[in-house]
This record gives C-alpha cells, sequence and structure tokens, in this order.
C-alpha cells in the first residue's frame, strides 16, 4: 500500500486563519483542497509538506455568486460542481474543462482551487522515489538533470491543468489572499514558464476565488486530448473563446493547454473583424499550431500530438462558428460525449 | 468421458441454464475475502528492496542500520534463501533474493519485516547496497549482437535463452511451388495483464515456530500447486509440512501462475520468526512481477496458390524474454505450435528464439504466445486476400482443418467450429456487403471512414501436458456425501473469477439430479484438496469437470445400488433428477435425494468418491512436441467495425461482432461474460497497452527502467473505451469435454488485434503491421502514401540468428509417425524427477557477509 | 470560531488522532494514524475490508466509496478531513438479509467475475440511480468511467445496472400505490 509520510494537519474555518498559518509556516505548507494531485504525490515523496493546511472548512471558499453578466466562484468548490451547474453554463469552455478532468469521482473531491495549481507533469517525475532513484532523479526533484532535455538549465514538465487555459480563453481573475494583502490578478499571470517554479503564487498566497466577466456576445469551447475518456490528464488541449457581432468576430482568445511548463496563449488577431470562414479559420490554425511545441514527456508521440494541434483549433473555431460537432470528425465526437457527462 | 455430450440443452437439469454463480453472492457483499484482507494476530509486514540498476554484481549489502530501525524484526537477503526455483524444471533460474547479482530494475535483493508496513518501507533506505554494474541489455535484438556479459549462464547460447527449429515436410520446396509467396515481418509489442488486485501473500505456521511448526501460505494465486513445489524446493522444507490456500483472486489472467519471489520471502519469514507476515505489492512491484506478454518479432512466410490455399508456411520468432525463465520455454514453443490448428498448412516450418534482457520477465498472459504469431498469420491472409482479390471470409472458409484430424505438426482436432462462427460474424455484420475496400482518403477529406475486419483464432482447452513430467492425474476431485444430502466437492482448482467453482457445483449437481445450493466447493487448498494443475491454459473447466462428473457418477452409482436394493428395481431404471430418484417405469416410486443419501450411508458407510482427469495421449512425439496439444481446440472468429479520422489517424472502434465454437454452454451469462472479458482484453491491447521501456541515454546514465509502472500511464480501457459486442456462440458439443463444453476464457481475445488491424486497412487503405495499432502509427502511415512510400508501419527486417538444426518431422499425409527422423531418442532427454534440470542455477551459501 | 482541528494535528505514525463519523449508518469513533487515508482507516482500523484498492494513487478506482452520498476515492481522501462524514461501504449496502437490486443484478447477470472492481462500481451505481433513477446507458457507462474493471468488458455490469433501475422504479410504483 502506498501511503502518505507525515505531516502536521490544520483544518481552520476562516480565510483569515488559514492565511495566517500560511503566513506563519512559509514553504513548508502545502494548501489542501481535494487533495487529488497532493496526496497521491505525496504517496510518492514529488512533495513532502511539512503541514497540511485543509480549505475544506472555510465556508466562503466553497460558495458561487453570479448573475448573468459576473460570477465568483470559491475555490473550494469541486469541479463536479462545475460541470453540473446550469448557470455556469455561459462559460461554456470551464464548464467543459471542469467535467472533462480525470474520473467522476476524482471530480467530486478536486477543487477548482486544487485545479488551477496542479503540479506540472512528466514521464521521469510522476513516479515513486525509488523509481526516480533508479534514473538518480530529476532537476524538479533531488537531482540534477533535465532527462526530457539533458542540456536544458530548466525543467519542462507540462502544465496539466485543464481549468486554467479555459479560464484565460474566458480572460478570467483569481483573487489571491494573503496575510493582509489581497491581490486580483488575470489567470494567465498566475503561470511561470518554468517546470519547478510554475506558478507565481507565493507560498502565503490563498486563491479564495475565481471572477469571470461578462460573457454576453461570447461563445467559448474546450477541446482536450488524452487517449481514455476518464482518468486521463490532457497531452494537449485548445481553449477558444469568440466575440462576435453579426458574423464578424471582434474578439478572440486560443489558448493551449499541456504543451508547455505553462498555458500558452496564442495570437488570433487574424481573426478580428473577418468572418469565422473556412480559409481564416485555417490560417489562424496553422499559425497558433505552431506555438504548441510538446516535448517527450507525456502519452502520444510529440510529432502526433503537434498534428492534433492545428486540427483542434480548426475544430474549436468551427464548432464556435456553429457547427454541429458531429460533422467536424471523430476527435469533435469525444468532446460530444460531454453531454453525457454534464 | 462425458456424460452424454449429445444430449439437448432441455434434457439437462441445470446445464446450459443461466444461473448466479455460486461465489456472487461473497462477491457483491464484500465478504469475499483476498489475500490483503487476511489479517491475523501479531502479523508483521514486509516489504522488498529492489534494484534500481537493470545488470549488475551484487558487491554487498549492509543491513546494520535498517536492523537497527524503529519496528524492524528482520532482514533477509540472498544468502537466507539460497536456493534457487522457477515455474519450469528447466529453468530454475530464479532466486527469492537475489544472490550474487541483480538483472532488473525492481530485482529484489532485501527483505524488511517489521511491525508495521510503514516502517518496513522506512526501513528500506537504510540498507546499504554496493552494485557494480554490467552492460545493459535492453531487448532481444541487443540481446543477439551481445554475448557478453551473459544475464544467465546457462541458456543455448550468450544471451540466447532459447532456440527451436522445426521442418514438417519440405517446406522450401512448397515454397517453390507455391503460385505466390507471401512475406511479412510483424512486431507485437509487450503488455501485461493489469489485475485490479496487486498481488498479496499471508504466511503464518501453526503449533510452535521452527522446524516443528507447519507452514500456510494463503496467496493471490492461480496454481496453488505449483507454489507448494516451489516453496518446499525452495526453503527445503517436507512439502507434506506446506499448505498453500489459494485465495479469492482479484484476477489472473496469467500474471499469477508463476511461483513469486515475495510468497517465499515471506514464507521463510514466518518460519524464522515464528509470526505470520504479509506483504501486499503495490502496483508498481506488480509491473515488475510481470510474466506479460513477450515482445516478439515475426517474420512470416506463406505460400499460397492463386485461389488462396495455403501451400506451405514458415515462421521465424524472436521473443524478448525479459531477466528470467519463467515459462518462456513453453512461450517459445507456442509462437509457433497453433499455426496449423484453424487453416490446413500442409509443411510448415518454425524457429523460435528467446532472448535474455534486463527487464522484467515475460511469460504467460492470455493467449500464451499465440496471440502474436496468430496476429501475423491473419494480418497475412487479409493481404493475400487483397492482393489476389478474394473475399476474405471464403479464403478462410475453404480451407478450414477437417475435424478429428491431425495438422501438419501433429496437434489433434476434434471438434472444429470455426466455419459457423466464420458464418455467424459475417452474416451478423453485414461483412461481405459493408466493407470499404481498403482505399486510401483523398488529401483534404476530413469525414472519417468506416471499415470492417475479420481474423479468427483458436486456443487450447488445456495444455496436453503438466509443467514437470509426471503421470499423475491432472485434476481430481473428491466428493463427500453428507446425511443431509449435502454433496462436498473437494478440488485443487483455483478460483480467479472465471468461475470455476461453479463449473465444479454444475457438474457435480447435473450428474447427482440435485440442486446447486446442495453442493458446497472447497478449492484450490493444498491441505484440503486434490490436486489440480491450476488456472492457466484455459484447462479447468475440462479438467476439473471431467474429474467431477467421473467422482459424481461414481457417487450416483453408490447411491443408486443402495437404492436399487430396497426399491428392488435395477440400476439403469433410476433417474437422478430434481432431489428425487425415481423408478422410470413407475414414477410413483421416488424417493428422496437425502433419504437415499442415507440409505447408501447405511449400506455402504460413510459416503466419499473420487475422479480424476488426464488428457489423451499426444500424436506429436517430437521433441518439443509437447507444447500445443490439448484435449480439444475451441474457435473463435471475429468482425470488428472502425471508424477512422483520416486526417489524425484516429479510430474509434464501433462495434464487434464475435463468434465463438465453446462446444457447449455451461452457464450462459458467466460463458458470455468470458468471451466479452477477452474481447475487451484484446482491445485493450490492439489499441493501447503496452510495457514499454526507457533507457536514458547511455553516456549519461545506465539506467533502463520500465516507462510507466502505474495505472495511469498503462493504458488500459475503461468504460468510455468499451464498444457494443454481439456475441455468437456455436455450441457443437465436444465429446471430449464435459456435458461437450470446451475453453472459453482465452480464445476470444485473439482474433482482436488482427481483425483492428484489417478493419483500419479496410478503412484507409494503411497497414499497421505492429500491435498496439495507434492512431499515431495510422498518421504515420498515411503520410508515408502521401510521399508515395508504401502505406504502412511495422518492422522490415528480422535480425540473423544461427537456428539449430531442425528437426525433421514428416507431415502425417506423408507418411510420418508423430517422430522426428532426427531426435535424439526420448529416454536421454526427458528430466526425470530427482535429476538436476538444465536451467538451475547454483545454490550459493557463502559465508554469511551482513 | 476556532476549531479543535484547527489547532494542528501532528501526523506521525505513532501518535494517534481520534474521529467520530458515520459508518454504514452507525455512529462510529475510531482512533488513527494521522497520516492515514479513508481507504487505510476503513481496511486496517474499522475492518472493512470490502472496500479493495488496486493503486492508491487514484488511477483505478477501486477503492470508491459513498461519501454524504457521492462516490469519492478513498485511497485520496485524508481521514482527517472525514470528520463528521457518512460514509457508506460496500458492507452497508445490502438491505438487511436480501441483496440490494444493483447487487443481485450483478449477482445474477455476470457482473462480477473476480470481484474485485465490484464494490466500487455497485457503490458509485448505487449513487448514480439514488441520484438519477432512469439513467441511460450513455450515462451509466459514464458515471463507472472511474472505476476500471479487467475481467468483465463492463457490458454485463451496464446491463445489471439497468436491470436494477428496472427493479427499482417498478419497487417505486408499488411503493406509490
Ligand atoms: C488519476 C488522476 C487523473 C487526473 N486527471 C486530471 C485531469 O485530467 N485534468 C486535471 O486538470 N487534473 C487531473 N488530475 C489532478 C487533480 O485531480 C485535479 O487537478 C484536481 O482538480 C485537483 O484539485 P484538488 O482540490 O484535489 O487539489 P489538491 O490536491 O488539494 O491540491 C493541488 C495543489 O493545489 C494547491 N492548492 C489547493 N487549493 C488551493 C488554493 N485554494 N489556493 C492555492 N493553492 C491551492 C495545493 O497546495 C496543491 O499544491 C488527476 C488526478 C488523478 C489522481
Ligand atoms: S522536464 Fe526534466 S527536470 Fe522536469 S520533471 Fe521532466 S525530467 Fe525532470
Ligand atoms: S486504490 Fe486505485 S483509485 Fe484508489
Ligand atoms: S470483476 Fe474482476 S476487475 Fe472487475
Amino acid at each position: 500500500m502506498m501511503r502518505c509520510p507525515e505531516f502536521r494537519y490544520f483544518a481552520p474555518d476562516t480565510v483569515e486563519e488559514v492565511v495566517k498559518i500560511l503566513a506563519e509556516e512559509g514553504p513548508r505548507a502545502s494548501l489542501l483542497g481535494g487533495g487529488t494531485d497532493l496526496v497521491p504525490n505525496m504517496k510518492r515523496r514529488q512533495q513532502t509538506p511539512a503541514v497540511l493546511v485543509a480549505t475544506r472548512r472555510v465556508k466562503e471558499l466553497h460558495n458561487v455568486e453570479n448573475d448573468a453578466t459576473s460570477a465568483r466562484l470559491g475555490s473550494g468548490i469541486t469541479l463536479a460542481r462545475i460541470a453540473a451547474s446550469p448557470t455556469l453554463r455561459p462559460w461554456s469552455a470551464l464548464v467543459r474543462a471542469a467535467a472533462q478532468v480525470a474520473t467522476p469521482h476524482i471530480r467530486n473531491t478536486g477543487t477548482l482551487g486544487g485545479n488551477l495549481c496542479v503540479d506540472t507533469r512528466c514521464n521521469y517525475y510522476d513516479q515513486s522515489y525509488e523509481w526516480r532513484k533508479a534514473i538518480d532523479f530529476c532537476m524538479k526533484k533531488d537531482g540534477g538533470v533535465c532527462w526530457v532535455a539533458p542540456g536544458s538549465p530548466r525543467c519542462w514538465a507540462v502544465s496539466s491543468t485543464d481549468c486554467a487555459p479555459a479560464l484565460i480563453a474566458l480572460d478570467a481573475q483569481v483573487e489571491l489572499v494573503s496575510k493582509g494583502q489581497t491581490r486580483i490578478v488575470p489567470v494567465a499571470q498566475l503561470y511561470n514558464d518554468d517546470g519547478i517554479e510554475y506558478l507565481a503564487r507565493r507560498p502565503d498566497e490563498l486563491i479564495a476565488s475565481v471572477r469571470l466577466g461578462d460573457p454576453t456576445g461570447w461563445r467559448s469551447t474546450y477541446w482536450k486530448l488524452r487517449r481514455r475518456e476518464a482518468f486521463d490528464f490532457p497531452v494537449l488541449s485548445v481553449a477558444a473563446a469568440v466575440k462576435l457581432e453579426g458574423d464578424r468576430v471582434v474578439e478572440a482568445r486560443v489558448v493551449f493547454g499541456a504543451v508547455a511548463s505553462r498555458p500558452v496563449v496564442a495570437d488570433v488577431s487574424a481573426l478580428i473583424g473577418n468572418r469565422l470562414d473556412d480559409a481564416s479559420i485555417e490560417r489562424v490554425a496553422d499559425s497558433a499550431s505552431k506555438l504548441a511545441k510538446p516535448l517527450d514527456n507525456t502519452d502520444f508521440t510529440l510529432g502526433w500530438r503537434k498534428r492534433v494541434a492545428k486540427a483542434y483549433v480548426s475544430g474549436a473555431l468551427k464548432e464556435l462558428r456553429g457547427d454541429d460537432l458531429e460533422t467536424l470528425g471523430l476527435l469533435a465526437r469525444r468532446q460530444s460525449m460531454l453531454r453525457v457527462l454534464s | 468421458m462425458s456424460d452424454n455430450p449429445d444430449k439437448k440443452v432441455d434434457e439437462f437439469n441445470l446445464v446450459g441454464k443461466a444461473r448466479r454463480r455460486v461465489d456472487a453472492r461473497a462477491k457483491v457483499t464484500g465478504q469475499a475475502r483476498f489475500a490483503d484482507d487476511l489479517v491475523l494476530p501479531r502479523m508483521l509486514h514486509c516489504k522488498l528492496l529492489r534494484s534500481r540498476l537493470p545488470h549488475a554484481k551484487i558487491k554487498s549489502v549492509t543491513t546494520d542500520k535498517a536492523r537497527a530501525a524503529a519496528g524492524v524484526r528482520l532482514i533477509l537477503t540472498g544468502y537466507d534463501t539460497p536456493v534457487p526455483y522457477g515455474i519450469l524444471p528447466v529453468s530454475h533460474d530464479e532466486h527469492p533474493l537475489c544472490t550474487d547479482k541483480v538483472r532488473f530494475v525492481g530485482d529484489p535483493i532485501a527483505a524488511v519485516i517489521a511491525d508495521s508496513e510503514e516502517e518496513a518501507t522506512a526501513a528500506l533506505d537504510l540498507i546499504h547496497v554496493d552494485l557494480e554494474p554490467l552492460t545493459t541489455i535492453s531487448d532481444a535484438e541487443e540481446a543477439l549482437r551481445i554475448p557478453e556479459p551473459r544475464i544467465h549462464d546457462y541458456g543455448d547460447e550468450g544471451n540466447l535463452h532459447k532456440k527451436v527449429a522445426f521442418d514438417f515436410g519440405d517446406v522450401d520446396e512448397a515454397l517453390r511451388n507455391s503460385e505466390r509467396v507471401f512475406e511479412d515481418v510483424f512486431f507485437y509489442e509487450g503488455n501485461t495483464h493489469l489485475a485490479i488486485e496487486q498481488h498479496a501473500t499471508l504466511a503464518a505456521i501453526d503449533d510452535a515456530a521452527g522446524p516443528d511448526g507447519r507452514l500456510t501460505v494463503w496467496s493471490s494465486t492461480q496454481t496453488p500447486h505449483y507454489l507448494h513445489r516451489a516453496l518446499a524446493k525452495a526453503l527445503e522444507l517436507d512439502p507434506a509440512r506446506v499448505r498453500v490456500v489459494a485465495i479469492a483472486n482479484g484476477g489472473g489472467f496469467g500474471g499469477k501462475s508463476d511461483p513469486f519471489n515475495h510468497e517465499i520471502v515471506v514464507a521463510k519469514a514466518a518460519l524464522m520468526l515464528g509470526r505470520p507476515v504479509k506483504i501486499c505489492l503495490t502496483r508498481e512491484e506488480v509491473f515488475y512481477c510481470h510474466r506479460g506478454r513477450h515482445p516478439v518479432l515475426m517474420k512470416l512466410r506463406t505460400g499460397v496458390s492463386l485461389d488462396g490455399k495455403i501451400k506451405g508456411m514458415e515462421l521465424q520468432t524472436l521473443l524478448d524474454g525479459g531477466a528470467y525463465g519463467s515459462y518462456g520455454v513453453a512461450s517459445t514453443f507456442y509462437t509457433g505450435a497453433l499455426q496449423t490448428v484453424t487453416y490446413k498448412v500442409p509443411r510448415y516450418r518454425f524457429q523460435g528464439c528467446r532472448a535474455f534482457t534486463n527487464k522484467p520477465p515475460c511469460g504467460p498472459k492470455r493467449g500464451h504466445g499465440t496471440p502474436q504469431p496468430r496476429f501475423g498469420l491473419e494480418v497475412q491472409l487479409d493481404k493475400i486476400a487483397t492482393a489476389l482479390k478474394l473475399d476474405p471470409a471464403d479464403l478462410r472458409l475453404q480451407q478450414l482443418v477437417e475435424p478429428r484430424s491431425l495438422t501438419a505438426n501433429y496437434m489433434s482436432v476434434e471438434t472444429i467450429g470455426l466455419g459457423e462462427c466464420i458464418r455467424r460474424v459475417v452474416d451478423g455484420s453485414g461483412f461481405r456487403a459493408r466493407r470499404s475496400g481498403g482505399k486510401l482518403p483523398t488529401p483534404g477529406d476530413i469525414a472519417p471512414v468506416r471499415g470492417l475486419g475479420l481474423a479468427c483464432s483458436s486456443y487450447l482447452s488445456g495444455a496436453g501436458l503438466p509443467i514437470y513430467w509426471n503421470d499423475l492425474p491432472q485434476s481430481g476431485v473428491q466428493l463427500q456425501l453428507d446425511r443431509s444430502g449435502r454433496v462436498t466437492a473437494f478440488c485443487g482448482a483455483t478460483e480467479i473469477g472465471q468461475g470455476s467453482d461453479d463449473v465444479l457445483a454444475l457438474c457435480v449437481a447435473e450428474i447427482l439430479g440435485i440442486e446447486i445450493a446442495d453442493i458446497k466447493v472447497l478449492t484450490g487448498d493444498t491441505d484440503l484438496t486434490p490436486v489440480d494443475l491450476g488456472s492457466y491454459s484455459s484447462r479447468v473447466t475440462l479438467m476439473m469437470g471431467n474429474a467431477a462428473i467421473e467422482a459424481a457418477t461414481r457417487a450416483r452409482d453408490l447411491v443408486a445400488k443402495a437404492v436399487s436394493d430396497k426399491m428392488g428395481v435395477p440400476v439403469e431404471k433410476l433417474r437422478f433428477a430434481e432431489r428425487r430418484v425415481t423408478f422410470i417405469d413407475d414414477p410413483a416410486r421416488v424417493m428422496s435425494w437425502q433419504d437415499a443419501v442415507i440409505l447408501a450411508e447405511a449400506k455402504h458407510g460413510t459416503l466419499g468418491t473420487t475422479g480424476s482427469y488426464k488428457p489423451p495421449r499426444s500424436a506429436a512425439k517430437y521433441k518439443g512436441g509437447g507444447v500445443g496439444p490439448t484435449p480439444t481446440y475451441s474457435y473463435s472468429a471475429a468482425v470488428v467495425e472502425v471508424e477512422v479520422d483520416p486526417v489524425t489517424g484516429w479510430y474509434d472502434v464501433i462495434k464487434v461482432w464475435i463468434g465463438h465454437d465453446i462446444g457447449r454452454a455451461l452457464n450462459p451469462p458467466l460463458t458470455e461474460g468470458q468471451v466479452i472479458g477477452s474481447v475487451y482484453m484484446g482491445l485493450g491491447e490492439a489499441l493501447m497497452e503496452e510495457s514499454t521501456f526507457r533507457r536514458l541515454p547511455p553516456k549519461l546514465s545506465g539506467a533502463l527502467v520500465h516507462k510507466f509502472p502505474s495505472m495511469l500511464e498503462y493504458k488500459s480501457p475503461s468504460t468510455m473505451e468499451m464498444p457494443p459486442v454481439e456475441v455468437f456462440l456455436v455450441e457443437d458439443p465436444d465429446s471430449r469435454g464435459p456435458f461437450g463444453a470446451k475453453e472459453v476464457g482465452q480464445g476470444p481475445l485473439l482474433p482482436m488485434m488482427p481483425a483492428i488491424a484489417n478493419a483500419i486497412f479496410d478503412a484507409v487503405g494503411v497497414r499497421v503491421d505492429e500491435v498496439p495499432i495507434t492512431a499515431e502509427k495510422i498518421a504515420r502511415a498515411l503520410d508515408a502514401a502521401t510521399k508515395g512510400r508504401p502505406a504502412r508501419v511495422g518492422p522490415t527486417k528480422f535480425p540473423a540468428v544461427a537456428w539449430p538444426e531442425a528437426l525433421k518431422i514428416a507431415p502425417p499425409w506423408e507418411g510420418g509417425d508423430g517422430t522426428a527422423s532426427n531426435d535424439r531418442p526420448k529416454k536421454e532427454r526427458m528430466a526425470r524427477p530427482g535429476e538436476v534440470p538444465i536451467g538451475d542455477a547454483p545454490i550459493i551459501r557463502p559465508e554469511v557477509r551482513r | 470560531m476556532t476549531s479543535a482541528l484547527a489547532e494542528g494535528y501532528t501526523a506521525t505514525m505513532n501518535r494517534h488522532a481520534t474521529l467520530s463519523l458515520k459508518v454504514n449508518g452507525d455512529e462510529r469513533e475510531v482512533a488513527f494514524a494521522p497520516h492515514k487515508t479513508l481507504l487505510e482507516v476503513l481496511r486496517e482500523d474499522l475492518a472493512l475490508t470490502g472496500t479493495k484498492h488496486g493503486c492508491e494513487l487514484g488511477e483505478c478506482g477501486a477503492c470508491a466509496v459513498l461519501v454524504d452520498g457521492r462516490p469519492v476515492l478513498s485511497c485520496l481522501m485524508l481521514a482527517l478531513e472525514c470528520e463528521g462524514a457518512d460514509v457508506r461501504t460496500i458492507e452497508g449496502m445490502q438491505e438487511g438479509a436480501q441483496l440490494h437490486p444493483l447487487q443481485a443484478a450483478f449477482a445474477d447477470l455476470g457482473a462480477a467475475q473476480c470481484g474485485y472492481c465490484t464494490p466500487a462500481m455497485l457503490l458509485t451505481a448505487k449513487a448514480l440511480l439514488d441520484d438519477k433513477p432512469s439513467a441511460t446507458r450513455d450515462e451509466i457507462r459514464a458515471s463507472l468511467s472511474g472505476v476500471l474493471c479487467r475481467c468483465t468488458g463492463y457490458l454485463q455490469i451496464f446491463d445489471a445496472v439497468e436491470r436494477a433501475a428496472r427493479i427499482l422504479a417498478a419497487r417505486d410504483r408499488e411503493d406509490h400505490v
């Protein structure tokens, strides 16, 4: 049986208490949401926090406040709740991303805050202590070399959160609370391009909430690539959002997940002012997918993931212009399974 | 042997009727106890320290720090258990804990026994192992190239464990005389069983500790009898003082049919400490136990006439065996043995070679050694059909092996329902009308394309020979009849989920005309039950079933004698049904089963009978002919429909139609469950499952590690990937099976991989001559086609192997008698009990260095 | 208000934490090593070994139990997080001596082969039918997608859930007559 190492455990009732403990304990403390990322990592000794601060009992982190033009989601709400929420439907990309995380069981406990902070992933790292010992460890934990790119000074572990790309495409913001301070930053700014220091969040900060802006006029979607339609982390994902006036695009965002150490925002300015016709979609898909530069540390070969990146961008944009998913090929049909999930 | 296999289903009391299986209630209520569920007073916990190098000499193992750690009770190293063991007598090449060297990452070096699992785990890190690295041999082709250092100091040559070669007739001539000769090279990647239950074992001694104690081992094993033997051998114990209990098993599929090092280690610890010791492996450690599907490179040359009839076939296989022998010698033979039992092959050459490599040992997985060459054969037949413009179903139907005949390699075929299987799946799927025809997509097409593929297969209903040479029954059943009317059936067979306990109860109840509820089954306990060799090679239903029928018939005879005396009617005139014994001519003269049993006990004394089963002698008398024969073969045919995305190569399996020649379905939902479960596992192999390894840049590191020993990254299909399956059970009762039944647990897996490859070709015109058949490979083949290269992905070369001189065996139709003209006499080559078998590793007992 | 837990628990192996929770309807107090997950506490401290495990990392689903009516993975949930929770395991699924209709359907239709994934499948299916009594086959498939089974190929499991749904619905109709 894989078991957790020892730790000290706090389960405070208020945000104030949470951030007080974080401030006192410093980087040796970890927040505990649903534990669906942290607990396996602790069992594999990838993370061995001396202190766990549970968010479970903090009521205000479990609130959802929303109306037609904005939403404030407590970071402690579960992914299952997001996926099933009728009032969050206008922020479709997020609902779809949440509905495709892991498995129904994990979505019942995994939280939004935990999902945004989920550890970056790599085949050389997501292994037991003994396995990692057999390769003399790697730079991300206990070792010196990066086995994916042995000459490289940095770690290339992959950002594997489903919700972050969706939230960036929706231009969402996070509320970071620390002792005596609150800052609100765009989700995109939560991440660094580094497999080890992947979060720009300070260790004493709690993600208290996620804020979603006015969805009026926007359409959004989220396409996820994984080998199985359950369990698997994304090995490529595309979140896309467009705002249309008539049939013209006035604003657009396309974000890749799981192709780098942070979500990658594509330049889709070429869409602005145009119709979402096949030609402009292909152009954008072509140039955008060049940004997806996966490495060989996840499932599937990288060449193939690149090929799918292009198909996904174009598929997602066609879905947003109103094409029926059934007509968009097999990979699109995999996305349509969501109708069952949510 | 069987009780009137020609009966119609409605003439049976219970056979053929859907029924709740005997062990169902325990399983749906959580009461079934698996090995890790057991807890005994004063129980200790064991963890193993495993090698982190793939190939190295052990210079020293320092354990003092660990010994002093909190909670630690005992530390064992290789010198505590120096006697080697192994499943096959020809390869006793494993040690419970490594003595002189380690052979793969995960090979166990030391064991810590402590009060808690946490303490045992913590102490592992305190053991210091000094290793001197040796050259890593990472795959079979490297093993061919690098004979030194040898992974083992036995085997046919260098790092080649086993080489075999057979000529059944003049194959060269047959190929010369063929109108067309098709040559293909295929690769089948290794994969693993992935039973959801991790292996666990509890060992305890009863009475006092020490040499007088009796050892009991409860384990998640498929082969308690072989484990019994291995424990006695490796621990130098009197087998009469060892008891193995095969407890409820959370999935086997072949992965729990070797005796394992952890089983022997906890037994040793229990003996030394006089306390119960338990181990439950982590998932990663289960990947290191492995014994899964061998990666096999194959070259297949088949000569045919223009109407597609096979004239001669030549097969070469190269197996990557991993670090130990396991069942590997048998696996090697199996890659050749069953190529001939579906379609007539007049002349056949088979050459097989198994290499040692520094990876977890391969062994038997569902289909043992035969899915790989079956994949090659069925894909090649599809190519032949395309090239000769023949219908793939007709191509096969026109040359099926005849019932009750011998093949070129002297496999004896009894009933063969393959033709019916093919017809049912072809009609059911609309195969002939709905195929797309194997056209390449036109560039720019994005619409998904459908395709259908057909493939067939065959499998054993039990291996003809036991693992070790003996002349004894392969399955035994003992019945005890109680005055209450209850009948207890004892058998060494092992319920691993396949439903063998249910078959046992059924066979007994059917013959005695009583209810399933009247039967109590007690299985898989070497102290209490007569030997059955275990749950492998799909042998249990046939062998145990026949033994049970014999025992029950004897019991019925005893009861009948007593009733006939009492009623004054002849025994033949008694009918056993509905818990009654009835005089056929006057049904008013009837006696309850319970009264009849009481009468019989009064007449004969305490009632008990036995039955046993030994397969018929095989016609294959040449050396190596022991692998492949069976009392009777099962047959399967499948059509698979896929839908392929021409842009990315992604595909979905839309539906599966599968026909299986079962002989007789004893309990239809269970039979269908075995078919669907096999289809599922075959789909897993075809779509995604692979055991692959990571070699770090050799300049920086000698590491060779399992790429992803986890359930998340070793991909296996979830509910979302499972397509609908239409099952056709073809019932042509076989007189050798119990009530006519044949095997079902493995055969239906085999056609899945080639049927999918053939369906992909039908859809998008590309050939993936490799398993698994992934979207990435399809995309690569599509790209190759666009660039004007062959629309194919797969290996192109088979390396040179110095094959031994072939045994020359003339086929039956060329005057052969099943022996080889150039064979050594049988007496010389048979390892007799007591003789030191060939692959026995040395016993190393140097001064204890701790 | 500061809770007792907020004082901090030192989760070392040798010290014990206690917690009260409801297990299969009974109020239980249990003392356990605080680093343990719910899976370990159920199996090792409450002797409820019907809950299985195949990976302990969230990757197989065999350890699923119901917490407050919802299927979760007991191997990923720290026992400390279960204070006051309502936990249901396979041992609490029967209705007295009677099998729950799901259990009966699993038993009759071949949905349990080795039986190792069965507790998790059954509890997950129960949560589904409690929530959606007339779940479609696609919903059944999706809701069970977090539990792997290597024996059955799943189809007979889907059949069994469908049959149980029909039986439960019929029972419901009778109750309303
Ligand atoms: C088999 C398996 C499959 C998975 N598949 C996916 C997948 O497909 N997609 C995916 O995105 N994830 C996946 N996950 C990861 C994980 O389950 C989810 O990301 C989940 O949402 C994490 O949430 P949690 O509450 O359980 O996080 P936790 O494990 O509790 O925490 C994760 C990290 O976030 C930090 N954290 C938690 N809450 C906060 C907060 N409020 N503020 C700041 N930091 C916080 C923690 O300290 C920790 O570092 C998978 C996990 C498993 C075991
Ligand atoms: S990318 Fe390199 S450093 Fe980072 S986890 Fe993987 S191997 Fe380690
Ligand atoms: S034990 Fe595998 S998911 Fe919990
Ligand atoms: S019944 Fe064996 S794993 Fe599901």
